[in-house]
């Protein structure tokens, strides 16, 4: 038998490369390093490998501009301006989750590189699952993912719900990969292909005559995936691990484990699926209604604000699948700008969380933000703005975000589906109002000062400025999403 | 046409001003002086664009002062400015609110972050006013709620937080509607027209053609949000609440103007966009404003405080705007337009003297008063012109208004024309015993140590008698600039139908 190597396109996966790379050096400084690796230097070294792989992502684009989209590593990875811009989101949140996690582990007495290297792998998987085109791969990416996670949250060890919450995480989320494999197996069965490309041919010029085993196939998948996303009623982990994970940790599995399994779903379902809308789009419908109502409702209860983002992150989900439910390129295009808007905000909120929760990272109950205002003005501003951007209010992304969505669903033809969404956003406006009413309310005790640390406050600063600057001018943004998925042809 | 530049300075002046006063904290009662400064250029300014307008325009079926530029493509979102005689009256209504707001109702407490707010609210009703394309006027009329909440949750009364959220709630939801609506209706726009990008521009948006089942479900979607805000019966319970624990400028700017949001949102895009609807709406939309007005007369008889007191009355008199608005009749929508003003004007007089009745004695309850006429004649003079403006006597602003209201739509819609005349009545009656019960009788205790309007508060409230008086006595130059418009409305949305 002779192996035939196939032929790599080195350039497509280099942002991934970078990363593993990364993480490898870190791994071999801590072994070979007389003493321990000095936080300052993991910390560079994330942000420096996160920056490369922008630089990678524009040589990328430019690559795509030149000789259009591209397949590679025998059709398993696709190099396309969708892949580029969705690494590229990725990427800055984990910039921006690096800088947050220095001053937390500065804070925690945290040291050692793990979390780093940890962080690295993770979202090398997520980069991976961007571009893959192979259902195989995909599941790689959701695994090298996910292994990373279970980890990152189970990090802080003296903190019991920590342990707790990566054991659920850890259970359910071995379970999900299983149901999706299991889809993908299926998949394999009914169509004889485990490449997108191979099943969107081959659905494209075959007419099933006994379409169950696909459709089995395809709902097993979307179990896996509506698990990473958490869609209800697959959210159950998800309170939980929000609340028991270091809140660094919140922030990059908000961003990018939402920006890795979006994209690897749209590929499936529009690219590989495409032919079969008809038949997915009820179960999605039904998903996005239980996502957005339910995750919004539970959200007014929380007192815990992790447990609340938690939910709100839920909504969030329903309303991004709204852009994958219109199955049409603007509902692409809007799908990859809701996540594009939503990875800063979110890291930027967490960023603020993460401040206000101390030493020990336990204090996250609503009544600790009672009254910030008055102690730090600069920094309840901050939050109030990020809190009316997820909100949806205008002038922030926030809004646009969801007008990008909300029109992709209209124009294809869900009007009662994009208004249910949007009631529920109107419930979930309570308790981000509720959250910033506590901001600027006048009784309550007397709390203490929080120091904001100069690079969470970069951060932040950075989240606020996306969001506002963009809000008022998404012109750019709206460009970059619609043009990447223009060529949207894996 | 003239200069858009013009409606441009309307919306970066209180911008300005806005900025202005948040950058002078440091400096006691500077952000005051600015606030009162940018709220004067601002009724300059309108007054001179309500000179400038050319009423010819609305004869040639345009708009004055018109301009568009695309924002972004395929968002469809555009700044597109422009106004004709209806949108005119309002935006000299909002500069005239917000000066008279602040200059009679003076909030010290954290003062930069509140006149900043009330100048923020100011830019964008005045965004919604200009704005010609639905999407814009989407974005300003929601950014509205952001100062009005924090103008309530900050300054407001001791359930500040409920009323607050509870206003935000309610509107969201009602707004939830109407973007649904926009978009379908940009979508359907744009799948007819082969090739056009997608847009959001009345001018555009007006010529679509539509199934009559399509209108009414569009007509209902945009017709909730604007009920919600106007409010009209049975969406308007927020409005008690939030208008009682509102801080007096608050109360002021929601009542007096933004409700007017509503009513301006119904006529223009509501009954605009949508003629087909109007067959199968009018006689429900017409059925509720009926209820409106005397459900809120009603209640404005029983209820205990002052401020709610307004806010029922306000729903009667929203109810008249609404009658004149769905009438179909030309006279009657020239009658609401009016309306829309004089309302304005003296809901800005009521709360202003209920303020300055409030910082007195601290409370708002109608039974803790008694015989201020004797302490506080001025006070009670002035009281009693915004009272009979608001009643409707003859020779005073509302008369004008309600008349024409009621004789449109009698010639229209007669026997809702019937029922509505009650309400006239009824706010005799209201108005009347609570002024009795305030103002008359022996003043005793605190109420007889009350003080009389002083010199400023007397000047703050000139501006409101006049125009009371002078739009009771002489609204020609008034109606001449909204009739043509009018005019122009009704025959887009009746081409055959009536016309009186």
């Amino acid at each position: 038998m002779k192996l035939v190597i196939p032929s790599i396109h080195y350039l497509a996966i280099l942002p991934v490369l970078i990363f593993f790379g990364a993480a490898l050096a870190l791994v071999l400084a801590s072994a070979l390093a007389r003493g321990k690796v000095p936080l300052a230097v993991a910390t560079s070294t994330v942000v420096t490998a996160a920056v490369a792989s922008l630089v990678a992502n524009f040589f990328q684009w430019r690559c795509v501009a030149r000789a259009g989209a591209s397949v590679t590593i025998a059709h398993a990875i696709v190099l396309d301006d969708f892949s580029v811009v969705a690494s590229g989101v990725i990427a800055l949140s984990v910039i921006m989750t690096a800088l947050v996690a220095h001053d937390w582990a500065i804070r925690e007495r945290v040291s050692g590189v793990e979390f780093h290297i940890l962080a690295l792998a993770s979202s090398a998987g997520a980069l991976l699952m961007t571009q893959a085109n192979d259902l195989i791969v995909i599941f790689l990416g959701l695994e090298i993912l996910s292994i990373g996670l279970y980890v990152l949250v189970a990090f802080d060890r003296h903190r019991a719900t920590s342990s707790e919450a990566a054991l659920k995480y850890f259970l359910l989320g071995g379970f999900a990969s299983a149901i999706f494999i299991y889809g993908a197996a299926l998949v394999y069965g009914a169509t004889g292909s485990t490449n997108l490309s191979t099943i969107s041919y081959f659905l494209g010029t075959n007419v099933l005559l006994h379409p169950g085993l696909l459709y089995a196939g395809g709902a097993l998948l979307l179990v896996g995936f509506a698990f990473k996303i958490a869609a209800v009623p697959f959210h159950l982990w998800s309170p939980d691990v929000y609340e028991g994970a270091p809140t660094p940790v919140t922030g990059l599995m908000a961003s990018i484990v939402k920006v890795g399994a979006f994209a690897a779903l749209i590929r499936v379902l529009i690219s590989a699926l495409g032919t079969q809308l008809d038949t997915w789009r009820p179960i999605l419908w039904t998903l996005i209604v239980l996502t957005t109502v339910i995750g919004a409702s539970l959200a007014v209860v929380q007192r815990n604000v992790k447990r609340m983002l938690a939910y709100s992150s839920i909504n969030h989900a329903g309303f991004i699948l709204l852009g994958v439910w219109a199955g049409t390129i603007r509902g692409t295009a809007a799908t990859l700008f809701y996540v594009i808007t939503y990875a800063p905000i979110v890291v930027a909120t967490f960023a603020i969380v993460t401040l206000i929760g101390g030493v020990g990272d336990e204090h996250h109950s609503i009544e600790r933000y009672q009254g910030l205002a008055r102690r730090q003005p600069w920094l309840s501003a901050a939050l109030a703005v990020l809190l009316l951007s997820q909100l949806g209010a205008p002038l922030t992304t926030g809004f646009y975000a969801k007008f990008a969505v909300l029109a992709s669903v209209v124009d294809a033809g869900g009007g009662a589906l994009a208004l249910i969404a949007l009631i529920s956003a109107a419930i979930a406006a309570f308790f981000y109002l509720r959250w910033a009413m506590a901001l600027y309310s006048d009784d309550g005790p007397e709390g203490t000062r929080v120091e904001v640390p100069r690079l969470t406050g970069i951060v932040i600063a950075f989240g606020v400025l996306v969001t506002l600057v963009f809000g008022v001018w998404p012109g750019p943004l709206v460009t970059l999403a619609q043009h990447a998925t223009v060529l949207f042809t894996p | 046409m003239h200069s858009s530049l013009w409606l441009t300075f309307l919306l970066v002046v209180p911008l300005a001003g806005a900025i202005g006063a948040a950058l002078t904290r440091k400096v006691e009662g500077r952000a005051y002086v600015v606030a009162i400064a940018a709220s004067f250029v601002e009724l300059v300014l309108s007054l001179v664009v309500a000179f400038l307008y050319n009423d010819h325009v609305a004869q040639a079926q345009t708009f004055d002062f018109a301009t568009r530029h695309v924002l972004s493509a395929p968002f469809g979102l555009a700044y597109d400015v422009a106004i004709d005689g209806i949108s005119l009256l309002m935006i000299v209504l909002t500069a005239l609110t917000v000066l008279l707001a602040l200059l009679g109702a003076r909030d010290r407490r954290q003062e930069p972050a509140f006149v900043g707010w009330m100048l923020l609210l100011t830019c964008f009703t005045m965004g919604s006013f200009l704005a010609h394309d639905l999407l814009e006027f989407f974005i300003f009329f929601e950014l509205t709620l952001i100062p009005c909440y924090f103008i309530i949750s900050q300054w407001g009364g001791r359930e500040r937080s409920k009323a607050a959220l509870k206003f935000f709630i309610y509107t969201f939801t009602g707004s939830a509607f109407l973007l649904i609506g926009i978009l379908y209706l940009g979508f359907a726009h744009q799948h007819q027209v082969s090739g056009s990008a997608l847009t959001f521009s009345y001018g555009a948006l007006s010529a679509t053609t539509m199934s009559h089942g399509t209108a009414v479900w569009l007509f209902i979607a945009f017709a909730i949000a604007f009920a919600v805000k106007a409010p009209i019966w049975p969406l308007h319970t927020w409005s008690p609440i939030t208008y009682a624990e509102a801080p007096t400028a608050g109360s002021i700017e929601m009542s007096a103007l933004l409700a007017k949001l509503g009513t301006y949102g119904l006529l223009r895009f509501a009954v605009g966009l949508f003629p087909l609807a109007l067959v199968t709406m009018r006689p429900v939309v017409l059925t509720l404003a009926v209820i409106g007005i005397l459900y809120g007369s009603m209640l404005a008889c029983t209820t205990p405080d002052l401020k709610r007191f307004v806010a029922y009355s306000s729903l009667a008199q929203m109810g008249f705007i609404t009658l004149g608005v769905m009438s179909g009749s030309t006279i009657a929508t020239v009658g609401a337009v009016l309306l829309m003003f004089n309302h304005g004007v003296i809901t800005i007089g009521f709360f202003l003297i209920i303020g300055f009745i409030e910082k007195r004695r601290g409370s708002i309850l109608i039974k803790d008063f008694k015989g201020l006429q004797g302490p506080a004649p001025i006070m009670a003079a002035l009281f009693t012109v915004v009272m009979l403006a608001s009643i409707g006597l003859p020779g005073l602003s509302g008369f004008v208004s309600e008349y024409l209201i009621l004789i449109g739509t009698f010639a229209t819609h007669s026997w809702w024309a019937v029922v509505a005349t009650f309400g006239v009545v009824a706010a005799a009656l209201y108005l009347l015993w609570a002024y009795q019960r305030v103002f008359h009788g022996r003043a005793e205790g605190a109420n007889a140590e009350i003080t009389d309007a002083t010199t400023h508060e007397q000047w703050v409230l000139v501006p409101v008698v006049v125009l009371i008086v002078v739009l009771g006595v002489f609204p020609k130059p008034v109606l001449d600039r909204i009739t043509p418009s009018v005019q122009q409305l009704i025959h887009h949305v009746a081409p055959s139908g009536v016309n009186k």
